[in-house]
């Protein structure tokens, strides 16, 4: 029965943090490429005059896109302009299973693994499922009876090819390195010093890499699939409403993962830098005292800072309020840190507690990496030009899949050299 | 448990592979014939062979399947006119010689010996066990069809190349 159980939340919770990460990536992208492009960004809609900064923005999208109109074009082939949004969705929702989120523990003398699958298998599982993402672009051109979505969706099929080999190769050295196809294992040997972390140990894979996945998302500067300016946002051109939301999602989803992977392969994923998970435990109750300090001096200072803003009086309603309310909030949240910490001090804990501290500090530390990953990928978007279609297929075929292969062939040199 | 997943994909891919040969659209076929895979890809995990499933999808369903569909949307096929009719003479021909490959099939299929599959050694099917393989047993096997290879890779090339 509790197998059961564990199973599902070992699905659940990573897919809601995941798909609730999407509208927090959609406000950052807003919000950041604005402060790039030296503008606020949005910052109107609100809640009962709670604006959040915008943190609501990506709700009033969500809620636009559903009361749009649901058009079918007119010679549309139904059946597969149905099915291409869902395939996407599809794809992007599974690929999560093998990502995991801390380092697996003894429970009740049984290995626990904080992942949904645990596949021998696992980087093999994700590129087979990033193969199958090129159909659904393909589908989505095809289907909607319009030259420019299949121009696009050729286009986007074409260039997902041709980067997924690059890619492929630039984890076979690593693979190779590292003796195991699990991204487990490959984290577990990214030991938790940050010098052996696989970045700098291998850091042309890392750069293929990460070219590679921008290419595999679609994301600028490789993003002529989509380009707005040049082929009316390409593939999904004809889509409304939910549909075009299930691949607005999709895409997020695709750009999560791949900060994850990226997370998780070349920056040591849930490794907390300089703290082995063997001195977490041993130490754990003074982490949680001394991080608990932290946080609640953070929230009370932030708590007072916002209170202490006074702001003219001219909403007249509660929106003048704002900072006032969050302010207290934060203030509580810090008061009620401090008084666990004056309640129990340093006091120890029990040994499940400390299981499940551990797995919860080094699952926050690989959430960090993750976020910080995706704001490179936004910062990315904003920052370069879009580059043409074939200098895209020059970069991705006459110098990423040789640099790649050159890479497989000196890691296997310094492998022998080294003896392994 | 194993036997009813083995029944259950074993008729998913029977009934796809079926469907897809009396498609009027080749769109359809081709991503029935994708389906086929999926469903043949879990045979093989159902086979102890995880590696060699997540290759099939990887490199079958998702690289050479892609080339499939491509070539279908940029030939812009018509729905198929199907051929007229063919005399009852040759689909009574037809149906004999078919029945006959059938029931060899049945007659060979009831010859196997049950000692011809012995149990699965401990790592059968992991990414090491095959990657020995290769490099051992059929490594002559392997290199030659790396020699396959780039005798396509050339010929691609030389056929893409622009006449100068």
């Amino acid at each position: 029965m509790s197998y059961w159980v564990t199973l599902i939340l070992k699905i659940s919770i990573p897919f809601v943090l995941i798909f609730s990460l999407v509208p927090f990536l959609v406000w950052l992208e807003r919000k950041g490429s604005a402060y790039i492009q030296d503008r606020p960004g949005p910052n109107r809609a609100a809640i009962l005059g709670l604006r959040l900064g915008g943190l609501l923005h990506p709700l009033a999208d969500v809620i636009k896109l559903i009361f749009k109109e649901n058009i079918m074009p007119a010679r549309a082939h139904r059946f597969f302009y149905i099915l291409a949004p869902g395939l996407a969705l599809f794809v992007a929702s599974i690929t999560y299973l093998v990502i995991p989120f801390a380092e697996p523990t003894l429970i009740n003398n049984e290995l626990f693994y904080f992942q949904g699958a645990h596949l021998n298998i696992g980087i093999l599982y994700i590129l087979a499922l990033s193969s199958l993402g090129v159909y659904a672009l393909l589908l989505a051109g095809w289907s909607s009876n319009n030259k420019f979505a299949l121009l696009g969706g050729l286009r986007s099929a074409s260039q997902m090819i041709s980067y997924e080999l690059s890619l492929g190769l630039a984890l076979i050295s690593l693979i190779m390195w590292t003796g195991s196809l699990a991204i487990n294992d490959i984290i577990v040997s990214q030991t938790h010093l940050p010098w052996h972390w696989n970045f700098i140990f291998d850091p042309i894979a890392f750069l293929v890499f990460f070219i590679a996945v921008f290419a595999e998302t679609n994301r600028t500067p490789f993003d002529l699939p989509e380009g707005e300016s040049e082929l009316v946002a390409g593939y999904h051109v004809e889509y409304s409403s939910l549909k075009f939301a299930m691949f607005f999602m999709a895409e997020y989803v695709h750009i999560i993962i791949a900060s994850a992977l990226m997370a998780a392969l070349f920056f040591g994923g849930w490794q907390i830098p300089f703290v082995s998970s063997s001195f977490l435990r041993e130490h754990c109750s003074s982490f949680v005292f001394f991080g608990l300090i932290f946080t609640a001096c953070f929230l009370l200072l932030l708590g007072i800072i916002l209170i202490t803003n006074n702001k003219k009086i001219h909403y007249k309603d509660l929106r003048d309020f704002e900072s006032v309310i969050m302010g207290v909030f934060l203030l509580l949240l810090g008061l009620s840190c401090l008084v666990y910490v004056l309640l129990f001090g340093k006091a120890p804990l029990s040994d499940n507690a400390v299981i499940w501290i551990t797995a919860f500090l080094q699952g926050c530390v690989f959430l960090f990496k993750i976020l910080v990953f995706c704001w490179i990928f936004i910062w990315v978007r904003w920052t370069l030009p879009r580059m043409r279609y074939d200098q895209l297929m020059k970069l991705g075929w006459k110098i990423l899949l040789p640099l790649s292969m050159a890479n497989i062939i000196v890691t296997a040199i310094r492998m022998i050299i080294t003896n392994g | 448990m194993a036997d009813y997943l083995f029944y259950i994909f074993s008729f998913i891919t029977v009934l796809t592979v079926l469907l897809m040969i009396f498609q009027k659209n080749p769109l359809a076929s081709a991503l029935l014939l994708i389906l086929g895979f999926f469903s043949l890809a879990a045979l093989y995990i159902l086979l102890h062979a995880p590696f060699i499933a997540a290759l099939q999808i990887l490199v079958y369903a998702g690289a050479i399947m892609v080339l499939f569909v491509f070539v279908i949307m940029l030939l812009n096929l018509k729905k198929t006119v199907s051929p007229p009719d063919t005399g009852w003479i040759k689909k009574t021909l037809i149906f004999l010689v078919g029945s006959v490959l059938f029931l060899f099939f049945v007659f060979a299929f009831f010859c196997i010996p049950e000692t011809l599959f012995p149990a699965v050694s401990e790592g059968f099917g992991s990414p090491e066990k095959i990657g020995e393989l290769l490099f051992s047993k059929y490594i002559i096997a392997f290199e030659l069809i790396d020699i396959l290879l780039l005798a396509g890779i050339v010929g691609a090339v030389l056929l893409g190349k622009k006449e100068t």
